[in-house]
């Protein structure tokens, strides 16, 4: 296969769990909640689809649940953080407790003790383009093996970047973000909508999860996100909170792992001998150079992380 | 004097919140315990026979507690500066690995060996953190991102010194054992030998203690928690950090340097999560290992300051209670085979719990408004 067309599409299968997350990480904070807790979510959300798809026989069935399991976290921070006030960021580093102890708790009962789930093996997500071009035709290569997931997480961005820029309710949304009294005088209900916000951004973040656990590999295990959420978070920073940018921070993730990916195979380790703990490191490495020279001026919504409250 | 009430009075209420977080996580815990077919009060009292009832077990739980009050009063620091240091899981990581190098490749006398070993810890840890502040200052990268990269690369930072083939053991990716002279175990060596063993065996309480590695460590958590509270209360340090972690605005205008402080306050957090790892190999492991997994003493410590409200002296509670937790948790799974993870679904909720202080005075107006609402309701018909 030509090395070209590897890479892209490495990059795409591995940028697809990103996308979903930060994408849901972009609505929430556009309403106005810090969600330092998809980590959790997207952790919660790996198992569920991973074992649902497990027991139903369907990848579906297991992506939808993945779904409803990250949505019922990002109820739990709503609950916290819009009806109670909560700090958003204490709050979101609860349910990184709280997704990996349900996630980890539920395995043990559900596959006898252990902290993985079982293979899946025919019962992963399906590849619609596999087939569909020249067999080892640069597009067969570039898309033939990509899951369904890959290309939701890609439609996507345009439909969430269409949510937030071209519709009421995503004017109404950048407006809680930006100044939620203005919102509120204007007869706008803040709280619904920040429920709105977080829900939909924690059912996007079970996708990015069960996106590992049921497209990318075929089982859930302990290690599977390992920090995958906090990359997603610093996508919507270097995206700067928008759906597009952080579509392109994502790529530049999924770029870096494909490139350690290369890396590590035999042939190029014979020319060029990096340690496999120095590939494992690349993609932080590149994604604080890239924080650091791009970053620059803040453009977060104006009050982000800031509990609304009504006077009385 | 007035003042000072109302600052105790403030402070009972907040314990006494913290108490009731405390309750509903363990309450919680037993809801999930109970629901998936566990009886949770056999689960809690194997819990709490696992802490107390024998000397090993209290020692094992100061262990445990050592590291944890030192990253929880890391990440309390950063809070009370008005930063977010989740980093201190990579600090900790670094202070660990900088201990472990000096304490077992380099050959000092006794009494030099344990101080450099530690002063390297905190150097190491601290430079690794105040990059963070370097790159907020300087090039305005929120330190929450900048941290949790910076966790990622000292993780694998650690495993590759860890696999170099000069420094690893034989066939196992591990450092060398540190040196006799570095450590902090108390009597490791007498405890092994003839006398002590006939001692211990006249004096059962202190030979279950002598079975742990019970060290010096957890003096040293104490102390530095004292120190903590003094830097913050009563230096000029501590006020100017204080003060830019309450409004930058006026930190500026009344002359501070902010920049300078961000830098400083991730010094000194990095220090402490360096200190944590170091006094660990120290301790307790005497070495480091490849890792699979993130410890999570760093990420740990940022409950530990939660639950303590960051207040330094409270970290070293919390850090004692969060070890109860992390250290008798797992025995209901040996002993009933209730999942383990039962325990962070507990901190989880506490730490819910402690990030809603205003829970009690929202549910109360919300009770207060329905119950205006039926009596206007009810006057209308």
């Amino acid at each position: 296969m030509d090395i070209f067309a590897f890479v892209l599409s490495t990059t795409f299968m591995y940028s697809a769990p990103l996308i979903f997350t930060a994408l849901g990480g972009v609505l929430s904070e556009k309403g106005g909640v810090v969600n330092i807790g998809l980590e959790g979510m997207m952790y919660f959300g790996a198992f569920m689809g991973a074992a649902i798809a497990y027991y139903s026989g369907n990848p579906w069935i297991g992506f939808l649940a993945a779904g409803i399991g990250g949505g019922l976290l990002a109820l739990l921070h709503a609950v916290a953080c819009v009806t109670f006030k909560a700090n958003n960021t204490i709050s979101g580093l609860a349910i990184n407790f709280i997704g990996p102890g349900f996630a980890l708790f539920l395995s043990r009962i559900m596959f006898d003790g252990a902290t993985y789930t079982l293979p899946l093996a025919d019962k992963k997500m399906g590849m619609p383009l596999k087939g569909f071009f020249m067999k080892d035709s640069f597009l067969d290569n570039l898309l033939g093996s990509q899951c369904h997931t890959t290309f939701i997480a890609f439609l996507l961005v345009p439909v969430v970047w269409f949510i937030l820029q071209k519709t009421r309710l995503g004017l109404r949304i950048r407006a809680i973000g930006e100044y939620p009294k203005a919102a509120d005088t204007l007869g706008i209900n803040v709280a619904r909508i920040q429920y709105f916000v977080v829900i939909a951004g924690g059912v996007l973040a079970g996708f990015g999860g069960a996106t590992l656990s049921i497209a990318v590999s075929s089982a859930f295990n302990p290690t599977i996100v390992t920090g995958q959420g906090f990359i997603a978070l610093s996508a919507i920073v270097f995206g700067k909170w928008k759906p597009q940018g952080a579509l392109v921070a994502c790529l530049i993730f999924g770029f870096s792992t494909a490139i350690g990916i290369v890396l590590g195979w035999s042939s190029v380790q014979a020319v060029f001998p990096v340690p496999s703990q120095i590939l494992a490191m690349l993609p932080f490495v590149i994604s604080l150079v890239i924080l650091v020279s791009f970053v620059g001026k803040s453009v977060a919504p104006s009050s982000v992380g800031i509990p609304y409250e009504k006077d009385n | 004097m007035n003042n000072r009430k109302l600052h105790k009075k403030e402070w009972v209420s907040a314990l006494k919140f913290t108490f009731f977080s405390i309750f509903i996580g363990l309450l919680v815990g037993a809801i999930v315990l109970a629901f998936s077919g566990y009886n949770p009060i056999q689960a809690y009292s194997i819990m709490l026979s696992g802490i107390f009832s024998k000397p090993s077990y209290i020692s094992y739980v100061v262990i445990y507690a050592t590291p944890l009050i030192l990253t929880g009063l890391s990440v309390a620091f950063s809070f009370k500066t008005g930063l977010f240091n989740i980093g201190a899981e990579g600090q900790f990581i670094i202070g660990s690995l900088a201990a472990a190098l000096i304490g077992g490749y380099l050959n000092l006398p006794a009494y030099i060996h344990v101080p450099v070993c530690i002063l390297g810890a905190i150097l190491a840890g601290g430079l690794w953190g105040a990059f963070s502040g370097f790159l907020k200052a300087k090039f305005n990268v929120n330190e929450v991102i900048s941290t949790i990269m910076l966790n990622w690369i000292a993780f694998h930072l650690n495993n590759f010194v860890v696999t170099r083939p000069s420094i690893k053991r034989e066939g196992m990716n591990v450092t060398q054992f540190i040196a006799d002279t570095a450590r902090i175990e108390i009597l490791p060596k007498w405890k092994n030998c003839e006398a002590a063993l006939a001692f211990r065996e006249a004096h059962p309480i202190i030979n279950d203690l002598l079975r742990t590695p019970l060290n010096a460590g957890i003096i040293i958590a104490i102390v530095t928690a004292f120190l903590i509270k003094y830097l913050l209360d009563r230096t000029s340090l501590g006020y100017s950090l204080r003060v830019v972690g309450d409004n930058v605005n006026s930190a500026e205008y009344n002359g501070i340097n902010v920049k300078k402080n961000i830098i400083i306050s991730m010094l000194i957090c990095g220090m402490l999560a360096g200190a944590a790892g170091g006094l660990q190999v120290l301790g307790r492991t005497r070495n480091v290992a490849e890792l699979a997994a993130m410890e999570s003493y760093g990420f740990n410590g940022i409950s530990v300051a939660l639950i303590a409200r960051n207040s330094p002296i409270g970290c070293i509670f919390s850090g004692l209670f969060f070890a109860m937790l992390t250290y008798g948790g797992p025995k209901i799974q040996s002993a009933l085979g209730a999942p383990r993870e039962i325990i962070n679904i507990v901190i989880g909720t506490i730490i819910l719990f402690v990030a809603v202080p205003k829970l009690l005075s929202i549910l109360k107006s919300k009770f207060k408004r329905t119950i205006i609402n039926t009596k206007i309701s009810k006057g209308d018909e």
